[in-house]
């Protein structure tokens, strides 16, 4: 910096009122080929930028990220499983040297030993050697621990039914609709249809029957006769019944609208 | 014009020098993938920085939509994923972005150690890089809740179970993040929202602050 007398400033301020050059420096005489970082690098760096977030964007289109169900704290049967990376810190605590009355090797012992001795690492590997085969005992252990998280985040996905997990969790929009129970019709769905397509319509075992796009007539067609793996006769009733059936159903589809 | 309005700023606060402390630097020839091919290996850095500005950006956007209680919080991720104009694009960039920057990270991770560049006089800023790899797995974690759905609710209920099982101060430690000794529920869904969008971005800002000034300061290690 400029110091000393004779130094211009703007007004009272204490920017100096002289002019700095906005060039690069001249990295000429550096080793190799050495260039500058703006513009020169960035220039070219940017297109390899490009080009991943092209991949990045494809990969985005290609899979939506998925959803499941709404949270529901009742739901006992639902097996946990946390994301991808935290897999094989999971998996460690199915072991039995890891779990039980050894939880606290899984959680504290294991994971403190191996992230510490990461954080750690350049004050374990104090060598002025910086090539792999100059610190072979740093280098074994992290193979050792690549290995072994590799290992264990295998052994944890490959026993998960991916697409089944998926299936099951499908997400459902909330229902807005208020299912009226003293419609004549709802004591006949209740008798025949609501095991499994569930109590507001929203679909159990069956699919849901709100935002359906059937006629009336269609519809008791279905109720008598059943469609795909629905099966027959799930009605049995008088004609009168079963109209006031199909225009229940028709009357919440009309209100869900 | 523009020079005009730049030479007018700078006549004011004097960027020149500013500009040039962060424009000059050299890019030696044995990281330029232009000279040397394998020289890609250090551009993980580079493209984990550019994954956590996607993830920023786009968090920033999820947020006009996301609403943080239990009532909301997947109703307003559905309807952003189903009903709003590339929402499922935005919400897909979050949640893709938040597993490729955990590759990214390890990759660049393993470039460092693999050609010993932790040593003297880089030690501190490994550190500060274990460090960001902390927060952005405590972001990982936290983020997971916020769709509420099946696998957000019970991966975080197991994840406090173990931090329960902490010896001493395991029952503090999941009431600090769930709010509660044993109920997952609406706190947790508040806390979680706030750790994620303003406590651990926070400190990744630090560290990065601070990972970016020391790689400044000491240049990046030479050719092994
Ligand atoms: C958000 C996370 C991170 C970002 C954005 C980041 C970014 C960068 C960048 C741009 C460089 C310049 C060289 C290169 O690109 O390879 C660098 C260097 C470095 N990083 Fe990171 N990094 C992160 C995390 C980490 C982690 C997890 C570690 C280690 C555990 C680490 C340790 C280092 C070290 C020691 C250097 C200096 C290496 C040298 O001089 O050769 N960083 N980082």
């Amino acid at each position: 910096m400029h110091k000393g007398k004779g130094m211009k400033f703007v007004g009272d301020s204490r920017i100096s009122a002289e002019r700095k050059p906005n060039t690069s420096k001249d990295y000429s005489e550096y080793p190799g080929r050495t260039e500058a970082f703006w513009p020169n690098f960035l220039l070219k760096e940017w297109l390899a930028g490009s080009v991943f977030l092209v991949g990045f964007l494809s990969l985005t289109l290609a899979h939506p990220s998925p959803l499941e169900k709404m949270a529901d704290p009742t739901d006992a049967a639902y097996i946990p499983l946390p994301d991808w990376y935290f897999l094989f810190l999971y998996e460690l605590l199915k072991y039995e040297f890891a779990s039980g009355t050894y939880i606290i090797m899984g959680i504290l012992v294991l994971p403190g030993l191996a992230f510490g001795a990461l954080l750690l690492a350049p004050f374990l590997d104090k060598g002025p050697g910086r090539r792999p085969h100059q610190r072979p005992v740093a280098v074994a252990m992290m193979l050792l621990a690549l290995t072994s998280v590799i290992w264990l985040t295998y052994e944890s996905a490959a026993n998960v039914n991916w697409e089944q997990r998926a299936e099951a969790n499908k997400p459902v929009p909330a229902s807005n609709v208020e299912i009226d129970t003293e419609h004549p019709g709802y004591a006949i769905y209740e008798n025949s249809c609501l095991s499994c397509h569930g109590g507001e319509l929203e679909g159990t075992a069956g699919p849901s029957l709100v935002g359906i796009d059937y006629t009336p007539e269609e519809l008791a067609t279905i109720a008598t006769d059943g469609i795909g793996s629905m099966p027959p006769d799930q009605f049995t009733g008088s004609d009168e019944e079963l109209d006031q059936l199909v225009e229940f159903i028709i009357s919440v589809n009309e209100e869900a609208k | 014009m523009l020079q005009k309005i730049y030479d007018w700023i700078d006549d004011r606060i004097d960027v020149t020098p500013i500009w040039r402390d962060i424009a000059d630097h050299e890019v030696p020839e044995h990281v330029n993938p232009a000279h040397h091919f394998s020289a890609f290996v250090y551009c993980f850095g580079g493209l984990t920085f550019f994954v956590v500005v996607i993830q920023i950006l786009s968090g920033m956007f999820l947020t006009m939509y996301y609403v943080p209680d239990i009532e909301n919080a997947w109703k307003s991720v559905y309807y952003l994923q189903t009903e709003v104009a590339h929402g499922q694009i935005v919400r897909g960039m979050h949640h893709w972005g938040a597993s490729v920057v955990i590759v990214m990270l390890l990759l660049h991770t393993l470039r460092v150690f693999f050609q010993g560049a932790y040593k003297k006089p880089r030690e501190l800023n490994w550190m500060v890089g274990v460090l960001l790899f902390f927060v952005m797995l405590g972001l990982g974690f936290t983020g997971y809740l916020l769709p509420w759905d099946n696998k957000a609710y019970f991966a975080t209920q197991v994840g406090l179970e173990i931090a329960e099982q902490v010896p001493f101060i395991g029952t503090q430690l999941k009431t600090l993040l769930a709010g509660d000794p044993s109920i997952v529920g609406a706190q947790t869904l508040t806390r979680f929202f706030a750790i994620h969008v303003f406590f651990l971005p926070a400190a990744l800002f630090g560290l990065l602050a601070a990972h970016f000034i020391l790689i400044r300061r000491q240049g990046i290690s030479g050719p092994l």
